[in-house]
C-alpha cells in the first residue's frame, strides 16, 4: 500500500508536470499578448516602446527560458505579478480561493445529498410513476445548461421577491452566508445531481438483482435495511467515481455560474484574466486547479479501497 | 403426506400455487403442489431445472419476485401458523430465524463488503435481543460449530477471502444461527467442487440431527437424495409427479419421468465391459410452461404414454403404500416391477 501510494504521488507529480507545459504552450499560442492588447486599444503603435514593455513584462525572452523562469518562481513559491493589477498573482488568486471551494464544495454537497438518495429511491420503486416522474427531473437536471438555470433563477427571485441575492464578500450571520451560496451552488449543482441519481439508479437496479441481496431478505433483514446497508454499500462505487469527475467538471460549470450570479470567484477570475492575456494568473490558477483534480482523483481511489475491502492497491 | 398432521409436523405445504406473469404470458411455476417435512426429517424434492423446485422454497419463504411473480392460491403452515396470510412484518420475524434458506452459489450469496462475522451477526441481532459483543462471540461459536478452522479469524475477513466450501459453511452458520425449524437447502452444493461437496452435504445433515431441524432438500442429484433424505418428491412442470420414502422410490419408481431420472444416472462400467455403454438420456425437452399440453406435461416425451396422457391429467393416487404418483399406468408400472 505505501508502494503503491508512492509510485501514485510520482505520477502525479508527472501529471503536473505534462499540464504545466500544456497550459504553457497552449496560452502563448493564442494570438496576442497584453502588450498587443494595451496597444490596440491605444490606437497608437511605437515599436519601440512596444518592445521596451515586452522587455520589461520578460515576453521577449525565448519560450524555454520563460517557462523555466515560471516554474522556478513557482516551486519557490513565487507566482510573479498579474499584468494587469500589477499585484502579486498570489494575492489575487488566494482570496478568491475560498469562495470558489465553497461554492463547489456545497454544490458537490447538493448533488451528493439529493442525488444519491432520489437514485436509491427511483431504483427500489422501479417501473413506478414516482420512478418515472424522478427520471423526467434528472433528465432535465441534465439537460438544462446552468447559466440558463441561473437566469431563470435570478427572474423568478426577481419576479417573487422583488429582489435577487446579492454577493457579500462578509455575511454577517451564518444564515445569510448560506443564501448567499445555496442558490448558486444548486443551479450548478443540479446536473450533478442529476447525473449521480441515474448512476445511482442504475447502479442500484444491477445490485438489486444480486444473489446477496435475497440472502439478507432471506435473513429477515427489512426492505430499508436491504437497500441503504446492504445494497448502497455495493452500489456506491460508480457513484464515487462520478463525483469525483463532477468535481473537476464543476469548475467549468462555475465559470458561468459566477459570471451570472456576480461572485468574485477563481473561475469568473480566470476568464477575465485570459481576456487580457495575464499570463502569470492563468497559468497559476489553471495549475491550482490541476492539482485540485489530481488530488481529487487520488482521494477516490483511496475511498475505492476504504468501501471495498476486495479492491487492494499494489499488493 | 396425509397421516404426518401430527404435532411433530414442522411444515404443511397445501396446494401451493404461484405464477409468473410474464410478456410470453402467464406460467404455473409451482401448480397444486402439497408435501410436509417432520422435525429432524429431510424430504427432498428433486426435479430438472425450471421445473418448480426453487420456486416452491421461494415461495415458503414468501420470496418470490414480485412481480412477475405471485402465490395465488394454497397454504404454507409453519407449526400451526399460515405463513401467507401474515403481514410483511410478522414475515420478516419468521425469516432467518423460524426458516432459514442455503442458496446455491456461495460465491455470490454473501455481500462482499461486509465481513463474515457481521453478516452471521445480522441474522442473529434481526432476531433476538442481544449485545453486539455477545452477538459476536455466537458468530464465531456458530463458525466453529460448522468447523471452519480459526474461527476468530475467520469472522473478521470478507467472503472474498474464503474459498468456495468455506462460504458455503459461512452461510450455514449464518443459516442455521437462530436454531430455525425448517431449513431449506436449494441445491446446496451444486457450484462446489465433487471433495467439497461430500463434506458440506454431511455436515448439514450432522447439523440437521444434532439441532433436530426439518430439512427440504432441493436437488437434481439422485445420489444425494439417496444419501440423506428420507422421503422425495419428483417434481416436473410445476407439478408433484411422485412422492414416496427413499426406500420405495429407488426400488419401485412409479412414475416414467422418474425412471427416466434413475436411468439416465451415469454408471461406470466394469473395466472388462466389451462395449462401449452409451448413456442413457430422456428424449424431448421439458416443455414450456406457458404452452403446456392439455393432459400430461410428460406425454410428449414419455415411450408409455397412450392416448389417454395426451387428453387428461393423471391424479396423484396411492398406487402403493405411502407411495404416491401422478401417472395412468402407474398401475401397470408397479405391477410390473
Amino acid at each position: 500500500m505505501f508502494a503503491y501510494i508512492v509510485r501514485r504521488l510520482f505520477l502525479m507529480l508527472v501529471t503536473l508536470f505534462g499540464i504545466s507545459v500544456i497550459i504553457f504552450v497552449l496560452l502563448r499560442v493564442v494570438p496576442g499578448n497584453i502588450v498587443d492588447i494595451l496597444f490596440d486599444a491605444a490606437g497608437f503603435v511605437d515599436p519601440a516602446d512596444k518592445a521596451n514593455l515586452e522587455r520589461e513584462l520578460g515576453l521577449s525572452q525565448p519560450i524555454v527560458i520563460q517557462y523555466l523562469h515560471w516554474i522556478g518562481g513557482l516551486l519557490h513559491g513565487d507566482l510573479g505579478y498579474s499584468y494587469v493589477s500589477e499585484k502579486p498573482a498570489l494575492e489575487e488568486i488566494l482570496p478568491r480561493i475560498p469562495i470558489t471551494a465553497r461554492l463547489a464544495g456545497l454544490a458537490l454537497l447538493f448533488s451528493a445529498s439529493i442525488g444519491i438518495p432520489l437514485g436509491v429511491i427511483s431504483a427500489v420503486h422501479q417501473g413506478s410513476r414516482l420512478d418515472y416522474a424522478l427520471r423526467v427531473v434528472s433528465l432535465s437536471g441534465l439537460s438544462l445548461p446552468s447559466f440558463w438555470l441561473g437566469l431563470l433563477i435570478l427572474m423568478a427571485s426577481v419576479s417573487l421577491f422583488g429582489t435577487m441575492p446579492i454577493f457579500n464578500p462578509n455575511p454577517k450571520t451564518w444564515l445569510e452566508a448560506l443564501t448567499i451560496y445555496a442558490v448558486p451552488a444548486m443551479a450548478v449543482g443540479f446536473r450533478s445531481a442529476a447525473l449521480t441519481m441515474r448512476i445511482t439508479r442504475s447502479s442500484m437496479l444491477e445490485i438489486l438483482r444480486q444473489d446477496y441481496i435475497r440472502t439478507a431478505r432471506a435473513k429477515g433483514a427489512s426492505e430499508a435495511s436491504v437497500n441503504y446497508h446492504h445494497a448502497l454499500k455495493n452500489a456506491v462505487l460508480p457513484v464515487i467515481t462520478v463525483i469525483g469527475i463532477e468535481a473537476a467538471f464543476l469548475i467549468g460549470g462555475l465559470i458561468v455560474t459566477e459570471t451570472v450570479f456576480n461572485i468574485p470567484g477563481i473561475a469568473r477570475f480566470l476568464v477575465e484574466a485570459l481576456r487580457w492575456r495575464d499570463y502569470p494568473i492563468v497559468q497559476n490558477l489553471v495549475m491550482f486547479i490541476a492539482v485540485v483534480v489530481v488530488v481529487v482523483n487520488f482521494i477516490v481511489d483511496m475511498l475505492y479501497a476504504a468501501i471495498d475491502p476486495r479492491i487492494r492497491f499494489g499488493d | 403426506m396425509r397421516e404426518t398432521k401430527t404435532l411433530d409436523t414442522v411444515l404443511e405445504v397445501k396446494n401451493l400455487q404461484t405464477v409468473f406473469f410474464t410478456n410470453s404470458g402467464l406460467f404455473r411455476a409451482v401448480d397444486d403442489v402439497s408435501f410436509s417435512v417432520r422435525r429432524g426429517e429431510t424430504l427432498a424434492i428433486v426435479g430438472e431445472s425450471g421445473c418448480g423446485k426453487s420456486v416452491s422454497a421461494l415461495s415458503i419463504m414468501r420470496l418470490v419476485p414480485d412481480p412477475p411473480g405471485r402465490i395465488v392460491g394454497g397454504s404454507v403452515t409453519l407449526e400451526g401458523t399460515d405463513l401467507l396470510k401474515l403481514d410483511d412484518a410478522a414475515m420478516r420475524d419468521i425469516r432467518g430465524n423460524r426458516i432459514s434458506m442455503i442458496f446455491q452459489e456461495p460465491m455470490t450469496s454473501l455481500n462482499p463488503v461486509m465481513r463474515i462475522g457481521d453478516q452471521i451477526i445480522e441474522a442473529v441481532r434481526l432476531h433476538q435481543k442481544v449485545s453486539s459483543k455477545e452477538a459476536w462471540k455466537q458468530a464465531v461459536d456458530m463458525l466453529r460449530l460448522v468447523r471452519i478452522p480459526e474461527p476468530e479469524r475467520r469472522a473478521q475477513e470478507y467472503p472474498h477471502q474464503l474459498s468456495g466450501g468455506m462460504r458455503q459453511r459461512a452461510m450455514i452458520a449464518m443459516a442455521l444461527a437462530c436454531r430455525p425449524a425448517l431449513l431449506i437447502a436449494d441445491e446446496p452444493t451444486t457450484a462446489l467442487d465433487v471433495t467439497i461437496q461430500a463434506q458440506i452435504l454431511a455436515l448439514i445433515v450432522d447439523l440437521q440431527q444434532r439441532l433436530g431441524t426439518g430439512l427440504i432438500l432441493i436437488t437434481h442429484d439422485l445420489g444425494v437424495v439417496a444419501q440423506t433424505a428420507q422421503r422425495v418428491i419428483v417434481m416436473y412442470a410445476g407439478k408433484k409427479v411422485e412422492e414416496a420414502t427413499v426406500e420405495s422410490l429407488f426400488e419401485t419408481p412409479l412414475h416414467p419421468y422418474t425412471r427416466g431420472l434413475m436411468a439416465s444416472i451415469p454408471a461406470v462400467p466394469s473395466p472388462d465391459a466389451r462395449e462401449d455403454v452409451r448413456l442413457v438420456e430422456i428424449p424431448g425437452m421439458v416443455p414450456s410452461l406457458t404452452k403446456l399440453p392439455p393432459g400430461c406435461a410428460f406425454a410428449p416425451r414419455c415411450k408409455l404414454a397412450v392416448d389417454r396422457c395426451r387428453q387428461e391429467y393423471p391424479p396423484l393416487d396411492e398406487t402403493k403404500s405411502n407411495h404416491w404418483a401422478a401417472c395412468w399406468r402407474a398401475g401397470e408400472i408397479a405391477e410390473a416391477s
